[in-house]
């Protein structure tokens, strides 16, 4: 693991809400080429991890550093969310977030957005050069809609989607900004088997075809388990344990983090 | 020293007056997050019909303190049950609608109001009487304040802390609490959330009210345009103090009114409504949360 | 049945109710008279009962629909598929174009002036579409920056006497210039905080325009404006009427046609993401400051810019033209019109301006109409006469599955 390149290093990130301290010292890396996970029951404190690295909230304490490759470091606490995709780092929302009026393809266009720079002056007058970087936005993005598999339902409002396909969705959006590492958060929450498995499928694709580094939170330990290494865990807010799945599947604090979850369910 | 005085007093008296409808304001923003645009309107309904009972009150005979109290009930009763159909008409059917469409809602309410009234009854500035008497314990300082003033304060005052013991003390108000804290929660547990939204609404409008009654006895003229402005600046006070918190639209009533007050004493009378707002866009820019206010942390 | 006769005589009881001191009573303090006027109790009563019976029936049409919607079942009326016709619609356009340019040669100079102040409000309503429909940025304040474009044309004009031509981009220019001004404190503030704060800088402009004297002439405005002038010809009301009339229609064209191009380049997809949802919006790399600026100030230029015509076409400006409620009615323009639709903010000028204007007789309850209508288009019908069309886009694999199937 040592030779490959570390994209995203995580240091003794701290988050507190008040007096709340919702992610409390947690350290992560994620290396090029791989597909990492941070699992851990609900209200761990994983979605305030990835608003933390994603600009959403400044945390308290601790450094998150993004190593792009061939360019310099760059410390990414407190850059604002646009700033932070900028450099090549994109996501999902738990909770879907698309823009419900838009197209679908609008919606992926929105993702070009900070790689394209037609001006306002220049998008009035519409001169040849806004004409062609236009076109050449509507076609990145229809190919990465066929890619996540939604070609057909490009002119289609994105509220209309049936719910697994938003999902997929957002993944497009999330790509349309060139990253070099995606941030999932709960790809597959509320999709069904199948659904689940193609998404499998989804992920494992783009980790390979597109080399881009995914770094997934995700509350089905079985998605995780068999597409992702390592795996990070979490409960209360604290890093409870890494590793690869084996491991993480034999770690007796694993087993009793997610076991008292179940008694409680 | 005495001018200054003079203009605290005229400031805390008018900050009073901002805090009563403040309150309505920030009762409902805490509750279902929408600033209630015609809530100005709601006290402009209220010292009308507060005009027009005692007008036809002293025309059938009655006089003095008694006209003041039909007067004052039945603008509270009317204000409160404007507040309730309100609320019922122009923004219940939108809840969970977007954000901005109860606003738009709210400001279409605030007009199609101010000209139900002008319609109603006149365009023109009515004379309202002289209902508040002159107290005779307050001779020896008439000259610093006066008896209007007086009663604007000892009425603020108290009811200030019946609201308080109200959202303190009893079961309607912890149910009023919970509802400002989750909403869905509160519902989970039983709590009958739209009548606790109506309640929101008939005490908010009853506080306005009872400002209308002060005001227009106080400066003893009303209008159908009163509403608005009174309404903009009682939402800067409600902002100025942390919207949503009861004893923040207090503070910011009375720091307004003071800033008012001592800005047009001391700088100009015609630049009054400049520095208002500009110390909205002030405090806005500086502490977006007000000064009592909790910053909320947007979920994600 | 009887259940639903029973709400609706409670309703009208209540109403009777709410209405009866305001309705009924009409005091006169000082003759000590008292006016009764208790027929207006009836209509009161006997309208509330009706409206009850169709309130009730619009909802239940509502959630009907709604529900229909959630099932992910679009429904588009021939109207809107007819509109989203390109053929169709370059064919009305070319028959308005024709039509608006006869105009003034079939209609007398009153008529003229009526539909000049119509497209005003079609310019204004467009420029306000820009910040409010298409970003979702609620101004209340929107009528200051017209009043900056008039203000400007006028001082220019007094103090300079330079003409109309000169003026109409430095008007836009100003009102640009405000817009980014007044906008760059309070991008950070939420929708509802931003609608109070402009609200608040609509009222300072105004109280500044009356009470600052050596600049602005205070509450009796300025007069004798320059009309627009063409190569110095001398021109009666009749020709100068008819000139304006002509330059504000090429300004509209010129307006419909720059939104059109902003809203479908990569800035106006910007400007509705961050409408739609703004943390997402950040999220996908979208600069919210900048994208929020040039929202505000792209709708203010044009307030300023038909401001300087304003200026011109009435040759007298005071601050009394500029209060809160023309911001109300350039807002209600673009509610009922349809927030974010361009041709829907057109129609909705020429309802909301026409209309009063040729019903005189209802003309004192044009603002309980606008009042009450943006109440009703909230709840029953949010997108507007004319919801916005969606933009279609062309590429390689939609012409390989023409092919194909």
């Amino acid at each position: 693991m040592a030779d490959k390149h570390k994209l995203l290093e995580v240091k003794g990130l701290t988050m507190d809400f008040g007096g709340l301290r919702a992610v409390d010292s947690v350290s992560l890396e994620v290396h090029e080429g791989e597909i990492a996970a941070l699992i851990g029951p609900n209200g761990a404190g994983k979605t305030t991890f990835f608003n933390c690295v994603t600009g959403i909230y400044t945390p308290t304490k601790g450094d998150i550093l993004l190593h792009p490759k061939g360019l310099a470091t760059r410390r990414l606490n407190g850059l604002k969310p646009n700033k932070v995709t900028e450099m090549g780092l994109a996501r999902t929302f738990q909770n879907i977030r698309l823009f419900p009026d838009m197209t679908v393809l609008e919606n992926v266009m929105i993702g070009r957005h900070c790689r394209t720079k037609s001006g306002i002056f220049r998008s009035i007058i519409r001169s040849r050069g806004v004409r062609e970087e236009e076109q050449q936005i509507v076609e990145d993005s229809y190919q990465l809609l066929v890619k996540v598999g939604l070609g057909e339902f490009a002119n289609e409002f994105s509220k209309n989607l049936p719910y697994g396909a938003q999902r997929r969705l957002e993944i497009a959006r999330a790509m349309a900004t060139d990253p070099f590492l995606l941030l999932l958060d709960e790809p597959a929450a509320g999709m069904n088997p199948q659904e689940t498995a193609e998404l499998d499928q989804l992920i494992c694709k783009i980790s390979e075809e597109d080399r881009i580094a995914i770094l997934l939170i995700e509350h089905d330990m079985k998605l995780v388990m068999n597409i992702s290494n390592p795996i990070y865990v979490m409960e209360y807010g604290k890093k409870i344990a890494e590793g690869s799945p084996q491991e993480i599947k034999d770690n007796p604090k694993v087993i009793e983090a997610y076991l008292g979850e179940e008694t409680d369910a | 020293m005495e001018y200054f005085i003079e203009l605290f007093l005229s400031g805390l008296t008018r900050g009073s007056i901002y805090a009563l409808i403040a309150l309505g304001y920030t009762m409902v923003y805490g509750i279902i997050q929408l600033i209630n645009f015609a809530h100005g309107e709601i006290y402009m309904i209220g010292a009308f019909v507060a005009l027009i009972v005692a007008g036809v009150c002293t025309i059938y005979g009655f006089a003095g303190v008694s006209v003041l109290i039909i007067a004052a009930i039945a603008a509270v009763i009317y204000a409160s049950a404007y507040g309730y159909t309100l609320e019922k008409i122009a923004y219940r059917p939108l809840r969970g609608a977007p954000r901005l469409s109860p606003l738009i809602s709210a400001i279409g309410m605030s007009i199609f109001l101010q000209n139900y009234v002008l319609l109603a009854q006149t365009s023109d500035f009515l004379p309202f009487p002289r209902l508040i008497p002159d107290f005779e314990f307050m001779e020896p300082v008439a000259h610093i304040i006066g008896s209007p003033e007086l009663v604007i304060l000892v009425t603020t005052v108290v009811t200030m802390i019946l609201l308080t013991l109200l959202i303190k003390k009893t079961k309607v108000g912890k149910a009023m609490r919970a509802t400002q804290q989750d909403m869905s929660m509160a519902r989970l547990v039983g709590i009958n959330v739209d009548r606790i939204i109506s309640l929101t609404f008939v005490i908010g409008s009853a506080l306005a009210a009872i400002g209308g009654v002060l005001v227009a006895s106080y400066i003893g003229q009303v209008n159908f345009y009163i509403g608005f402005l009174a309404g903009v600046k009682a939402f800067t006070a409600a902002v100025l103090g942390g919207i949503g918190s009861i004893p923040g639209a207090v503070l910011g009533g009375l720091v307004l009114g003071l800033t008012e007050s001592f800005a047009a004493g001391y700088v100009s009378s015609d630049y009054e409504d400049v520095f208002a707002f500009g110390l909205l866009v002030l405090i806005l820019i500086l502490r977006p949360a007000g000064i009592l206010g909790k910053a909320r942390k947007q979920k994600v | 049945m009887l259940k639903e006769f029973r709400q609706s005589l409670l309703v009208s009881i209540w109403f009777v109710f709410l209405t009866f001191p305001l309705m009924v009573v009409r005091v006169n303090t000082t003759e000590s008279i008292v006016e009764w006027r208790w027929m207006s109790l009836v209509w009161v009563a006997v309208a509330s009962f009706f409206l009850s019976y169709l309130w009730r029936y619009m909802l239940a049409r509502q959630q009907a629909k709604k529900k229909v919607e959630e099932e992910g079942v679009q429904q588009l009326s021939k109207a809107q598929l007819l509109l989203e016709d390109m053929t169709f619609r370059y064919k009305a356009m070319g028959v308005l174009l024709a039509f608006s340019l006869v105009f003034p040669w079939i209609f007398d100079t009153y008529q003229s002036t009526i539909m000049i102040s119509a497209l005003i409000y079609v310019v204004l309503g467009l420029g306000l579409n820009i910040s409010v429909g298409l970003a979702g940025l609620l101004d209340l304040g929107y009528v200051a920056f017209f009043a900056v474009g008039a203000y400007s044309y006028a001082l220019i004009n007094h103090h300079f006497d330079f003409g109309f031509w000169a003026c109409l981009p430095v008007g836009g220019v100003l009102g640009c210039l405000f817009g980014v001004i007044l906008g760059f404190p309070i991008l950070r503030l939420r929708g509802d905080y931003l609608a109070i704060v402009t609200l608040g800088f609509g009222m300072i402009i105004k109280v500044v325009l009356e009470n600052w004297n050596e600049f602005s002439f205070g509450p009796s405005g300025i007069a004798n404006i320059d009309r627009p002038g063409l190569f110095g010809i001398d021109m009666n009301i009749d020709g100068s009427t008819t000139y304006i009339y002509y330059i504000m229609v090429a300004m509209v064209v010129f307006t419909i046609l720059i939104t059109m191009r902003l809203r479908n380049s990569r800035i106006g997809r910007a400007w509705i993401a961050l409408r739609e949802d703004e943390i997402a919006c950040v999220a996908m790399g979208i600069d919210m400051a900048r994208t929020k600026l040039s929202a505000y100030a792209l709708g203010a230029f044009w307030a300023g810019m038909v401001g300087v015509l304003f200026a011109a076409k009435t040759t007298f400006i005071n601050p009394a033209s500029f209060t809160f409620m023309e911001s109300a009615i350039i807002l209600s323009i673009v509610v009922l019109g349809g927030m974010g639709s361009i041709l829907g903010v057109i129609l909705g000028a020429f309802i909301l301006i026409l209309l009063p204007e040729y019903l005189r007789a209802f003309s004192e309850y044009r603002m309980l109409a606008f009042g009450a209508a943006m109440v009703l288009m909230m709840i029953f019908r949010p997108q507007g006469i004319i919801s916005n069309i969606r933009q279609k886009y062309e590429y390689k694999g939609l012409k390989e599955e023409a092919d194909n199937g």
